[in-house]
């Protein structure tokens, strides 16, 4: 198994971190030996077991449907790195 | 009272309930040492200033019925404190002022303890070193070329160095166990779901709990009580009835059943950890307890599971953090560009690693091979430990595979740091309690500490035998304040 500079830039991609030539090479060494590492788990057959998705054996307890905090607007945007007023402010994305 | 910093938890509560000493004298206390102990860079924020006049305003009305009484306490930077900046180690949470407090810490403030600054600790939890900070790396006291461990590195360097009476770590993999273990000191990961996660910078939701971190197992249990509780903010939270630990807290081990796995006699284990192992199971028979050999079949193949499972959900929690909303944004070009470059300049290497990593084991067409697959082993080395706690009561084990280690000596090799977990993660991906104690040092004088696992929703238990081991034991760290000029 062998990952490329092309996956690590498909990768980069899907988690939106840009990546240069440069760094792109760095993770593509370290990823490979991690996946080396991972690979171990190949050793065993698992065709029958069932996937452990959470170690809390218990079904999630089910509450009223009511509305507990309320006028939290100032608290959401109060960490803001830019808002107007109310709202968030982002890049233009309409042309 | 010059020796208030060398006062264990439950002998200042103690102090301070019989009026023997008040909250001002023992914040004043913690905060001079603090300030006298910059060069260990525990502290990511100090809040000095808050927590004496909250001392002060404790003493003038105190109530001294409660549990932590004007006790002054830092905290691992992974918690929200409402109004005081949390970064969880991150520059993309650098200028981050929670508007709400996690749970465990309402708790802890609501048996009267007072907040003194936020600890530093690994960027997002993720690390061995506590050398992935974004507030650079911390020293261990005992020596200042070491490592405090990692991730909750600040938590384990303030108390060993007796900067606050006792703190909290969380643990993912292993974060409170390892630097417990490499600064001499008690730290107790809890099973999952004993402590909230409400408020807590997530890393991966599946195996994140909160624990205390200590001097000794009586401190350890103490705050234990505090912060463990049911919680509605946090789906995962377990409603299970909670033993008063430190109340409870009892020596009497008598004919309690100890498994011992040989699958934990890796290679390469050096002979001293060996022998600590072999010292510890001596102890444990000396306080009455029954050894028995178990076998953990899956053991070898957690680290690798791990290494699926919690970049896998670090890939997804973190990706809240895309410059809108809070946190640090970089300027770009359009939306896109500008979420790139947030997150590919507000987290550090190792984070951005493990998004990576996390974010192909999930993608399409590799999900099956890997993700899947880790969580079938992963329920393969859960039902080991079910085998197993049909015969055993609890688990002895090495905390880790050897003492700290040099700052600097494995930056550059992922793979060889994440080794350091080898027998804290099986506990998580179990979702089991396991506490590290103490228990002897090596040839460089460095500690070493020996882990106890328990069954789910056991903590008692464990204490139990930690506390009656700690007696046998009767550990010294070697601490010189070489940092104090």
């Amino acid at each position: 198994m062998s990952i490329d500079l092309k996956t690590i830039k498909h990768i980069s991609k899907l988690s939106r971190i840009s990546v240069d030539e440069k760094k792109a090479e760095k993770l593509a060494g370290d990823l490979n030996s991690i996946f080396d590492f991972i690979e171990k788990l190949n050793e065993l057959k698992t065709d029958n077991v069932e996937p452990l998705t959470s170690v809390a054996e218990t079904t999630l307890k089910l509450r009223s449907d009511e509305v507990k905090s309320r006028n939290l607007r100032d608290q959401v945007i109060k960490n803001s790195p830019k808002e107007n007023e109310d709202y968030f402010v982002v890049p233009k994305v309409i042309e | 009272m010059s020796d208030i910093i060398k006062q264990s938890l439950s002998e200042l509560v103690e102090n301070i309930k019989g009026k023997k000493l008040s909250s001002s004298e023992v914040t004043k206390a913690f905060v001079e040492r603090s300030e006298k102990s910059k060069e260990l860079n525990a502290y990511i924020t100090e809040d000095y200033a808050n927590a004496l006049n909250k001392a002060k305003k404790f003493d003038e009305k105190s109530n001294l019925d409660l549990k932590l009484p004007g006790i002054p306490m830092a905290v691992k930077d992974l918690f929200c404190t409402r109004d005081l900046r949390t970064t969880a180690g991150s520059k993309i949470l650098n200028n981050f002022v929670p508007t709400y407090e996690s749970t465990v810490t309402q708790n802890i403030w609501n048996e009267g303890a007072i907040l003194m600054g936020k600890l530093n600790c690994d960027e997002f939890a993720m690390g061995s070193s506590n050398e992935t900070s974004f507030f650079g790396n911390v020293q261990n006291p005992i020596d200042k070329n070491l490592v405090p461990g990692g991730s909750s590195g600040g938590s384990s360097s303030a108390v060993a160095a007796q900067l606050t009476p006792i703190t909290i770590g969380t643990d993912t993999g292993g974060s409170i166990r390892q630097p417990a273990s490499f600064t001499g000191t008690v730290g107790l990961k809890p099973t999952y779901g004993s402590c909230s996660r409400y408020g807590i910078v997530a890393f991966a939701s599946s195996l994140d709990q909160a624990g205390p971190m200590a001097q000794n197992v009586k401190d350890c249990a103490l705050l234990q009580e505090v912060i463990s509780t049911y919680d509605e903010k946090d789906s995962t939270s377990i409603d299970f009835k909670r033993n008063e630990y430190s109340k409870e807290l009892t020596k009497n081990i008598k004919g309690k059943k100890i498994g011992i796995p040989k699958e934990y006699r890796v290679d390469g284990m050096p002979k001293e950890i060996e022998d600590l192992w072999k010292k510890g199971i001596e102890y444990a028979k000396d306080c009455g307890a029954e050894i028995i050999d178990i076998s953990l079949p899956h053991t070898n193949y957690a680290l690798p599971t791990y290494y699926i499972v919690a970049p896998a959900e670090a890939s997804s929690n973190l990706a809240r953090y895309d410059g809108v909303k809070y946190g640090f944004r970089a300027e770009g070009e359009n939306l896109i560009d500008m979420y790139e470059k947030t997150r590919s300049e507000g987290f550090g290497a190792e984070v951005q690693r493990r998004i990576m990593i996390g974010t192909y084991v999930l993608s399409s067409g590799y999900y099956d091979a890997y993700y899947l697959k880790a969580q079938k082993v992963r329920k393969l080395i859960k039902n080991d430990f079910d085998d197993a706690y049909k015969k055993v009561d609890a688990i002895l084990t090495p905390s880790t595979p050897s003492s700290a280690f040099k700052i600097g000596e494995k930056t550059n090799d992922p793979v060889s740091m994440y080794l350091n977990d080898i027998f804290t993660v099986p506990v998580n991906l179990a979702g089991l309690p396991g506490i590290s104690i103490p228990a002897g040092h090596d040839a460089k004088g460095y500690p070493l500490g020996l882990q106890i696992i328990g069954k789910a929703f056991d903590e008692q238990n464990i204490l139990n035998i930690a506390y009656a081991m700690e007696e046998k034991i009767n550990f010294k760290n070697n601490i010189t304040d070489w940092w104090i000029k």
